[in-house]
């Protein structure tokens, strides 16, 4: 068919059926919403995994005269113990895990304390002796800290293990628990927002049914009766969708990019990059449940 | 042109079939009147040949196809070789004349060359040229049957069903309308059509193909409405 006039029986049936397209695209817009900030939460996730686990490390605290007997059963670290838990670092079995290690002394320890800590420091109260010697481990590939913890808990002359990744499990799971959330909302609305544009290609097929009646008696083919149905459908879900991206660009832009990344530089923040990269595909979900269910209602209902 | 063989219809839900057993031919460059009651069978024919329905039985060859076995995907081509009116002409009132003509060669892609040629054209041949701008309201009846038959003619059809035509018109547009559709005949199109109108098939003298309860009673040759003529054969109720 001709495009101007296919553009022609489209602009009709959006004029005709004008509340139910608007509506069409705020219930689109509003599901689409949810599902970019799912997506967005989910790259905020990432981008925080890859820029603090790659700096997290594992500590592997080795006994001092100080720790309690229960852990330390034989006092400080003995040279052998040592010499094992080193063993241990350069075995074969951890070495594919492990990118780096460095020993840190007690005395370097304490060292660490008094520059980190400027005045107010617990340096002032402890001595070099009652902190730990720690050996400080980059991991190759921070997902399986797991394993390397593991190989040290019980070695005899370590004191306690710590991935440091474990500080961050509240924020990751709070990030979770959001896209979650916001998943399960998109879920819903994205459903009712199928069944709207289902019920309003009807309603819009129904107040044309004279044309679409005379199309089918002169021979339209049933794909060009159900276009300009199709079209009406996913120019109301792509109207929705642009609504959501734009949304979702303000709020980056007005609220992480220009006020809290300034504030909170450390938590690397989503940016209007990221939400370009996410409208892809939040657009073709909407077209693809736009023609899908003007598709599903046309067909039913159009066919010759 | 067209010929049923042994062609039964029955609707879900109604007891007697629409059509029994019905055998017919109609040759190229026919004008066939279907008469009979209503519940003979005629319109159910007619939706038969517009491929609106399928027989249960029998075969259906209309324009070169077993419309028995014409897979759904070629129903709409097999659409665009035969034209259709109605009583109600089914005319869109937001469209003007030209624009309802138009309409039906743009949904099947015709280029707008071939649309700028053939509207005038067939406007031309049913007397409205100068109504093209008119919308349907502002027509008479009889001129909104003409552009319905005009809008059935512009594709060229070989085949053009009428259903009740001239049922929403008074005599003297209803023998306008006949006058149009001998002069379509003349040019080589086949025409059936379904009618009530005893007037117009007695004074038309064409062949006459008259229903009851689903079969064909009667096939005459340039016949009147209810008569038998000479030389037509009668063909016997079936009492069953």
């Amino acid at each position: 068919m001709n495009p101007s006039f296919v553009a022609r029986e489209v602009w009709e049936g959006i004029r005709g059926n004008f509340s139910m397209v608007l509506s069409i695209v705020l219930v689109t817009f509003v599901s689409l919403s949810f599902v970019s900030v799912a997506a967005l939460l989910q790259i905020q996730l990432g981008n925080l995994k890859g820029y603090w686990y790659d700096k997290a490390q594992i500590a592997i605290y080795l006994c001092n005269d100080f720790e309690s007997e229960l852990i330390c059963p034989s006092g400080a670290i003995t040279q052998t113990e040592q010499i094992a838990v080193t063993g241990q670092l350069k075995s074969s079995a951890l070495v594919p895990y492990i990118d780096t290690y460095y020993f840190e002394s007690q005395d370097e320890a304490y060292q660490r304390l008094l520059d980190d800590g400027g005045e107010l420091t617990a340096a002032q109260y402890l001595n070099p002796d009652q902190l730990n010697a720690t050996y400080w481990v980059s991991l190759s590939d921070p997902e399986k800290a797991e394993l390397v913890v593991e190989a040290f808990q019980s070695q005899p002359g370590v004191a306690a293990v710590a991935d440091q990744r474990s500080y961050f499990d509240p924020i990751i799971g709070l990030l979770n628990g959001a896209t979650l959330a916001a998943g399960s909302i998109a879920t819903v609305m994205l459903f009712s927002a199928a069944l709207l544009t289902t019920t309003t290609i009807r309603l819009s097929a129904f107040s044309r049914r004279r044309e679409i009646g005379i199309m089918r008696l002169v021979g339209a083919s049933s794909a060009s009766i159900q276009l300009p149905f199709i079209l009406e459908g996913l120019i109301a879900a792509l109207l929705g969708g642009g609504l959501a991206i734009g949304l979702n660009l303000f709020i980056v832009e007005n609220y992480l990019t220009d006020s809290l990344a300034t504030e909170l530089a450390f938590a690397n923040f989503v940016s209007a990059t990221d939400v370009f990269a996410v409208a892809p595909y939040v657009l073709g979900l909407g077209a693809i449940l736009a023609v899908l269910a003007s598709g599903i209602s046309t067909f039913r209902h159009l066919r010759t | 042109m067209i010929r049923l063989e042994n062609v039964t219809k029955t609707y879900r839900g109604a007891g007697a079939s629409a059509l029994s057993e019905v055998e017919l031919q109609i040759d190229r460059g026919e004008f066939v009147f279907l008469v009979g009651s209503s519940g003979s069978g005629k319109s159910s024919l007619l939706r038969l040949m517009l491929r609106e329905e399928k027989p249960d039985s029998g075969d259906l060859f209309v324009l070169g196809e077993n419309l028995r076995t014409l897979p759904q995907r070629r129903v709409a081509s097999y659409r665009r070789k035969l034209g259709v009116v109605f009583q109600d002409f089914r005319l869109l009132p937001n469209k003007t004349v030209y624009q309802n003509i138009a309409f039906a060669l743009q949904v099947i892609g015709k280029s707008r060359a071939f649309i700028e040629t053939s509207v005038p054209d067939v406007l031309r041949l049913v007397g409205l040229e100068d109504k093209s701008s008119s919308f349907p309201a502002a027509l008479s009846g009889g001129e909104q049957q003409r552009v319905a038959i005009a809008r059935s003619l512009v594709n060229r059809p070989e085949l053009l069903l009428a259903d009740e035509p001239t049922g929403n018109l008074d005599p003297d547009n209803s023998k306008e309308i006949m006058g149009l559709l001998s002069r379509i005949n003349l040019s080589g199109t086949t025409i059936v059509m379904a009618t009530h109108d005893r007037g117009i098939v007695d004074q038309m003298q064409r062949r006459v193909v008259e229903m009851k309860g689903g079969r064909i009673v009667r096939d005459a040759e340039t016949a009147s409405y209810r008569e038998v003529p000479s030389g037509s054969v009668e063909i016997p109720e079936d009492q069953s």
